[in-house]
């Protein structure tokens, strides 16, 4: 045997009893270090919506399922999956009855500005994304600086296809929504939040404009005149920073949305108004589109 | 005996592993968030530098010396240290799998928060650099041992260091510009450590 096929030989050899020691070694270690899988936490695992979108907090739904399991976490605690979801986690661990304390909440875009709304003051050519529009100077097309940009991001990082750019402005389906909040990291603006799913009235607005600047660049906006809060009767609406801001106060109750006179609080239409002051709001209505279209 | 002191005063504190000879940068950035983390993975480095130090001398002198039994047997005068690296990395993956294996078990709070960082320590060049040094310096067994100790040693003092630093200084520090947040200002206070442990050239 010539001494390159030795050398060979031991040096394949050697590396490969090494290896082999040290294989068995591992191989006795795993069974004596055996960790077991918790199977309540792979049933929970399994009954989770498995999208890993992190509204929950923890590091996607492995990470909620395991504080699920070891009771950190209350069966509650993924927003997506809602009740149906919480019934089942509940019935895996045997807790029983579960109340949804929580309110069920979406997203809301808090701007109405679309195109027939604001006006074009600038022409974007970059690359279609509101992150990457919102650092060019200026900040959006429109002439509201507050406005929804109208590219999307919140549409690309929605994994439950319920957002969408309709006219300009990203609008949320209530439906599909499940308050994950994907969106309201990817607005540049902020102009995305949580509002519960029954409120019908809600300031959709973000321009801290005063009133005339407001009304130059947008027919729906927020024009900070305080009517609004005059005719609150439970003090649940304020204006701050020249936009009406609601706090917890607020029942619902819909005078705001009736007395805005620019509409910028939703929810006008779809309470039915008494019958004295459903004309007159539609004359404001029709009299408000009547310059916008012929202008 | 006087040497051996000398060996672990000298690689724990004058040319420290991270900061003077800037291996083990990786886990040193990664891991010293919180102190409490800084704790588990300077331990972790610990036990695997010593272990693999000690097994990898005993590998190297019963196998891959000239001088070695194997290949005096064989007639190989030249040695098998060409296999040093391969061999070496070999035992220290295998240690870096039973650290994990034992974590998991016993401290599985400690292994959640090491994360991925915990098998990178088979990658942290430190671990590798100790066992390699240890033929090139031509240590023996209680010197190969107190070595890869002032080494590990060190690089846990350099990791605790920088953790309680980084916990009560830098983390959430509003104060600091915004451009230097994050890792910018974590290698700047490396760099200003660095600078620290030079002071400890006189002592040997």
């Amino acid at each position: 045997m010539s001494l390159m096929t030795t050398l060979v030989l031991v040096a394949a050899g050697l590396v490969g009893a090494t290896g082999l020691i040290l294989g068995v070694f591992l191989g006795v270690a795993s069974e004596k270090f055996k960790v077991e899988v918790d199977e309540t936490e792979a049933k929970i695992r399994a009954a989770l919506p498995g999208n890993n979108c992190g509204a929950c907090g923890f590091p996607g739904c492995d990470g909620c399922a395991k504080a699920m399991a070891l009771g950190e976490a209350p069966v509650t605690q993924c927003p997506v999956g809602g009740s149906p979801v919480a019934e089942k986690i509940a019935q895996i661990l045997g807790t029983g009855e579960v109340s949804m304390d929580q309110e069920k909440k979406v997203a809301h875009v808090h701007c109405q500005g679309s195109c027939s709304k604001t006006k074009q003051i600038a022409s974007y050519t970059g690359i279609a994304d509101c992150n990457d529009l919102a650092v060019v100077p200026g900040g959006t097309e429109k002439s509201c600086p507050y406005s929804c940009c109208g590219y999307g991001s919140c549409v690309k990082v929605c994994a439950f296809d319920a957002i969408h750019v309709v006219d300009g402005v990203a609008i949320v389906d209530k439906e599909k929504c499940t308050a994950c909040g994907a969106c309201i990291k990817a607005c540049p603006k902020a102009l995305i939040s949580f509002v519960p799913y029954k409120k019908k009235h809600i300031v959709s607005c973000k321009n801290l404009l005063k009133g005339k600047a407001v009304k130059d660049s947008c027919s729906i906006g927020c024009i900070a005149c305080g009517i609004c809060e005059k005719n609150c009767p439970f003090d649940a609406i304020h204006v701050l920073n020249d936009l009406a801001v609601m706090n917890e106060k607020c029942t619902d109750c819909g005078i705001c949305a009736q007395k805005c006179p620019t509409s910028a609080i939703t929810g006008k239409r779809v309470k039915k108004v008494e019958a004295k002051e459903a004309p007159v709001q539609e004359k404001k209505e029709e009299a408000k589109e009547a310059p916008v279209s012929a202008g | 005996m006087i040497d051996l002191l000398l060996i672990a005063i000298k690689y724990s504190l004058v040319s420290n592993v991270v900061l003077s000879q800037f291996l083990g940068i990786c886990p040193f950035l990664g891991v010293s968030k919180k102190t409490e983390s800084s704790k588990g993975m300077g331990g972790a480095v610990i036990f695997v530098i010593v272990i693999a130090s000690v097994i990898t001398h005993g590998i190297y002198v019963a196998f891959l010396a000239a001088s070695s039994p194997l290949c005096k047997a064989l007639g190989l005068t030249d040695g098998l240290e060409y296999l040093n690296t391969i061999v070496f990395i070999l035992v220290i993956a295998a240690l870096v799998q039973f650290v994990e294996m034992f974590l998991k078990k016993n401290v599985p709070s400690l292994y959640e928060s090491l994360g991925v960082y915990l098998p990178l320590i088979t990658t942290n060049c430190a671990v590798l650099g100790v066992a390699l040094n240890n033929v090139s310096y031509g240590y023996n067994f209680a010197q190969s041992l107190v070595y890869g100790l002032g080494i590990s040693v060190g690089f846990a003092l350099a990791l605790l260091l920088m953790a309680g630093i980084r916990e009560n200084i830098i983390e959430g520090n509003d104060r600091i510009p915004r451009s230097f947040q994050g890792s910018p200002i974590v290698l700047v206070t490396a760099a200003l450590m660095a600078i620290a442990f030079f002071g400890f050239g006189g002592l040997i």
